[in-house]
């Protein structure tokens, strides 16, 4: 299937896609009936429990387990000697092997500890306040070691060596397209700003949760909510199994915004089950939920831009160093995410940009919504404004003298292949704000920015991204959907309900979707990348049209007419021109299964592959697509008091086609609102290494008194590469809102804050 | 620990639970009574994912001894629907709305709303999102949620017909 990116786009949506339909999964979580990780029950279940190291750096000299075995209702505890293998590599589903992006992964700490919460044994019993009481018994002798906990430090000679490798630097990119000197000699007017953005907390409102149980034939069972199912492949890694001998079940997830994307539970419940040979429960409690995962990326950002006094941008400059803190993780591919994206929707001739990682001794850091994008566009965007300024032009027209259009090269030298909206985004967005907001006293003064990304969607194209549903119709005209997708709550599931509904001609009620099961499921790939409605979408839409086609084709027997003549809606198969000549579905279906044609289609969709990019000068093809869009925002700030109330926000985007447009504008309004708690409020602390802010009274999210109404525009091109010209939102819908506040602040005080949260600064 | 006899009403159903004294209400529904609607998101009070309805108030139940309401009459998510599982007017104003989407806020926020229109059935926008603000929510951004809450008191009352699902709110 590489060839053709667009399978889907041949059959305009008539019924069911493009409405707001209730989601599928929406009855269930209103009633209460859903059940999440933490709501399963088994007969003779142990609880779990990890002890978790208190320092951020220490060597560990010896663990003594033996008063807590001793306890009664002890049945297991474990430490790194006893996991058979202890250490293996993060792939993340990733089936093409390339070289440079493999971390390692440890699932015990073993001799040294690397960061605050890092797990350093585990315990099975028959109660949660015995499993607890079990781990406080653990004794283990630690020598502290000095810790490195600034990237910087941690880049210098002769610092702390976070890991066992002779550097603490993780990778380093670079991107270099004409001449940077060129560039600025060229240039009538240069800003250079240094940039920092600190840690993020996905403070997804579900905690991470689990259990397992080895089954009848001997597999061991986890289910939890994770964003990748796949990970079953080094959960067997670990225990020295083969991969038909793990199966993961993905529960309906209670949000990951990418904080379920790595290994949370599942390998410490398949070793205490495996030891046990008992079911094990594991549920992590809120503080060490936000102690333990991985975290956004802090950046420092230096960042030199240049520009003709016409405004036209000629040369962009920058160095970005992030911190991976104590393990890689997901660091290289973050990295990677922000060195393509650093120079942002613009076209600009001259780009020079140096981007590292490196280890410390703080939380690791790993994916979140926007994947190390969010970071570099409030920094290009920052500068976009200082520059607008500086030229005496409006921010929106700097803006669109520069935007990349359709047919043009982006930094990376990849010409883009589809319809750029940018310029029409950005009109939008600043227009939905309508009139400005008076001030009604003056120390508070009003101010409006924007801020405009180009976000991809659907892995990197070196990755060889696949994905594969099944569909089938039962023999009572009823569509059931197989896909191994994980719904963190996006509407994962239901988008393909919708779409598999549509082709078939059937309604929303009676299509069925089981998702995300490693051992019934067609995998369908990690739920990350804002690639399942691309991905999975695709598999869907190619799946369903293979059993329309033979639908169609068995109709076009009993009706005596061409399959091309045939409509199917609403259950029936009409004639297009004569609709008193009809069968109705079930008939069809019926008459099929008797003679022997098949019913069902399993399709896998294909991402267009390339080879992977020398990140020496990083010129080629990296994302398959992008998602281009702009958030708008109108503040008051009071200069007296520093204090900044957000009155307006807009979100205007292309999302190509709209499945459900309600869903979609679901994921603008969250997304942005995500966006502003990055810009304003959230603020992971960390004093060497040890997290400051471990609960929802110093970790600050937006509450329903912080939330504004976000104006929502869809921009519906068709020209994205998902089904029917669809194009993701789930993390666009967040990258650009964080700059756009930070732009409107700019405007009310006539100043830039490098830093967020912007609070920090600006009291 | 010596266990204590405590009497609950729970969705019109009546337990005599054998309970430990520091037993909480949160525990008891979701572990003794297999009543997972209400969730855990904090266990200190910050999150509100574990609120129900206690004598028709909403309570956090993971600060709330099941000895101290003994005798009460308590009402979860699974409590709300009618006899013959349909939605009550606040789940169907969810689904209305898409304000659901992983709905692991959802049985706080609809019963967090019940409370409230319980005591008021025309709330403001604002009494809204006073009310909600002690329940987190991560995904929605809570606009959606307040558009539902809004549009269940814009009806009550009223037997205006349900506004189309494909009928824009703004």
């Amino acid at each position: 299937m590489p060839e053709k990116q667009h399978p889907a786009n041949d059959h305009p949506p008539v019924d069911v896609v493009g409405r707001s339909l209730p989601r599928c999964d929406a009855a269930d979580k209103a009633l209460g009936n859903t059940k999440y990780a933490e709501d399963y029950f088994l007969p003779g279940m142990l609880y779990g429990k990890v002890l978790r190291s208190e320092h951020a750096a220490a060597k560990i000299l010896s663990i003594d387990t033996r008063n807590a075995e001793k306890l009664s209702g002890v049945r297991a505890v474990m430490t790194a000697k006893d996991v058979p293998h202890n250490e293996t590599i993060t792939r993340f589903g990733q089936t093409h092997t390339v070289g440079g992006f493999e971390g390692l992964y440890r699932i015990l700490a073993d001799k040294k500890v690397r960061f605050m919460g890092e797990g350093v044994a585990l315990v099975a019993a028959d109660t949660p306040a015995i499993a607890e009481e079990a781990a406080r018994l653990i004794r283990v002798d630690y020598q502290p070691l000095p810790g490195v906990f600034d990237p910087f430090e941690a880049l210098k000679r002769g610092a702390h060596r976070v890991g066992e490798e002779s550097s603490n630097l993780v990778c380093y990119y670079k991107v270099r397209q004409g001449d940077i000197t060129e560039g600025f000699a060229a240039s009538d007017v240069i800003v250079k700003n240094t940039y920092r953005v600190p840690f993020q907390e996905h403070a997804y409102i579900e905690p991470e949760a689990g259990l397992a149980w080895i089954d009848d034939d001997g597999v061991i069972n986890i289910q939890v909510c994770t964003q990748v199912i796949e990970h079953y492949r080094e959960i067997a890694d670990v225990l020295g199994l083969s991969y038909n001998k793990v199966r993961v079940k993905g529960t309906w997830i209670g949000g990951g915004f990418g904080g379920k994307e790595d290994i949370t539970v599942e390998t410490y419940l398949a070793l205490l089950t495996w030891k046990t040979k008992r079911p094990v429960k594991m549920a992590y409690s809120r503080e060490e939920s936000i102690i333990c995962h991985g975290k956004r990326h802090p950046y420092i950002m230096t960042y030199k831009t240049g520009a003709t006094r016409e405004g036209k941008l000629m040369a962009l400059e920058a160095k970005l160093v992030s911190d991976a803190g104590a393990y890689v993780y997901l660091s290289p591919w973050v990295l990677l995410y922000s060195t393509v994206g650093a120079a942002g929707p613009y076209k600009i001739p001259h780009v020079k940009i140096d981007a590292r990682t490196v280890l410390t001794n703080n939380t690791f850091s790993s994916a979140f919504r926007g994947f190390g994008v969010p970071q570099v566009c409030f920094a290009y965007e920052s500068q976009m404004d200082e520059l607008a300024e500086r030229l005496h032009l409006s921010p929106l027209e700097l803006r669109r003298r520069n935007y990349l259009r359709k047919g043009e090269a982006t930094a990376t030298g990849y010409v883009l292949e589809h319809y750029a909206a940018s310029p029409e985004a950005a009109e939008k967005a600043l227009e939905a704000l309508g009139e400005k907001t008076k001030s009604k006293s003056p120390a508070v003064k009003i101010g409006r920015g924007i801020g405009s990304s180009m976000t991809s969607y659907g892995r990197m194209v070196f990755l060889h991204d696949t994905s594969r549903s099944y569909v089938g119709m039962e023999l009572d005209g009823s569509v059931t959907v197989r896909c191994g997708v994980q719904d963190l709550g996006g509407g994962q599931a239901s988008s393909l309900a919708q779409i598999a509904a549509e082709i078939l001609g059937v309604s929303m009620a009676d299509t069925r979707v089981f998702i995300a099961d490693t051992a019934l499921t067609p995998i369908a790939g990690t739920t990350t990348a804002t690639r399942q409605l691309y991905m999975s979408g695709n598999a869907t839409s190619m799946a369903a049209k293979e059993v329309r086609k033979n639908l169609l084709d068995k109709a076009g027997e009993i009706l005596g007419a061409e399959p091309g003549d045939l409509d199917l809606r609403d259950g029936i198969i009409s004639v297009m021109n004569d609709p008193s000549r009809s069968v109705p579905l079930n008939t069809v279906v019926r008459a099929c299964a008797s003679s022997g044609i098949s019913l069902f289609h399993i399709a896998q969709f294909n991402a267009p592959a390339r080879e992977l990019v020398d990140f020496k000068k990083g010129q080629g093809q990296v994302f398959p697509d992008f998602t281009f869009g702009t958030h708008a925002a109108e503040v008051a700030v009071d200069v007296e008091t520093g204090k900044i109330d957000v009155l307006k926000l807009a979100a205007c985007f292309d999302v190509g086609k709209a499945i459900n447009p309600q869903a979609v504008e679901g994921q603008l309004e969250g997304g942005t609102i995500q966006g502003m708690g990055y810009a304003l409020l959230e603020d992971v602390i960390l004093d060497k290494g040890i997290t400051l802010t471990p609960s929802f009274s110093e970790y600050l999210i937006p509450t329903s008194l912080d939330a504004v109404d976000v104006r929502c525009i869809l921009i519906e091109s068709g020209d994205g590469i998902g089904p029917f010209g669809a194009k993701g939102v789930g993390e666009p819908s967040l990258v650009s809102a964080a700059p756009a506040l930070a732009n409107a602040v700019r405007d009310a005080i006539g100043a830039g804050i490098p830093d967020l949260p912007l609070t920090r600064n600006a009291s | 620990m010596k266990k204590t006899e405590v009497c609950l009403t729970v969705n019109g159903v009546t337990h005599h639970l054998g309970l430990s004294p520091n037993a909480l209400l949160l525990n008891v529904l979701r572990d003794e009574l297999g009543l997972t609607g209400a969730k855990y998101g904090c266990g200190t009070g910050q999150c509100g994912l574990c609120t129900v309805l206690v004598n028709g108030r909403a309570v956090l139940s993971c600060l709330t001894l099941a000895v101290a309401v003994d005798g009460a009459d308590i009402v979860t998510v699974e409590g709300l629907s009618r006899p013959d599982g349909s939605l009550d007017p606040i789940q169907e104003a969810f689904l209305d709305h898409g304000a659901i989407q992983c709905g692991y806020c959802t049985p706080a926020m609809v019963i967090t709303a019940k409370d409230l229109l319980n005591r008021n059935a025309h709330p403001t926008e604002p009494e809204i999102r006073e009310q909600i603000e002690g329940t987190l929510c991560r995904c929605t951004g809570y606009l959606s949620i307040v558009r539902a809450i809004k549009s269940c008191g814009d009806r009550a009352g009223a037997p205006a017909p349900r506004p189309s699902p494909m009928k824009k709110s703004r």
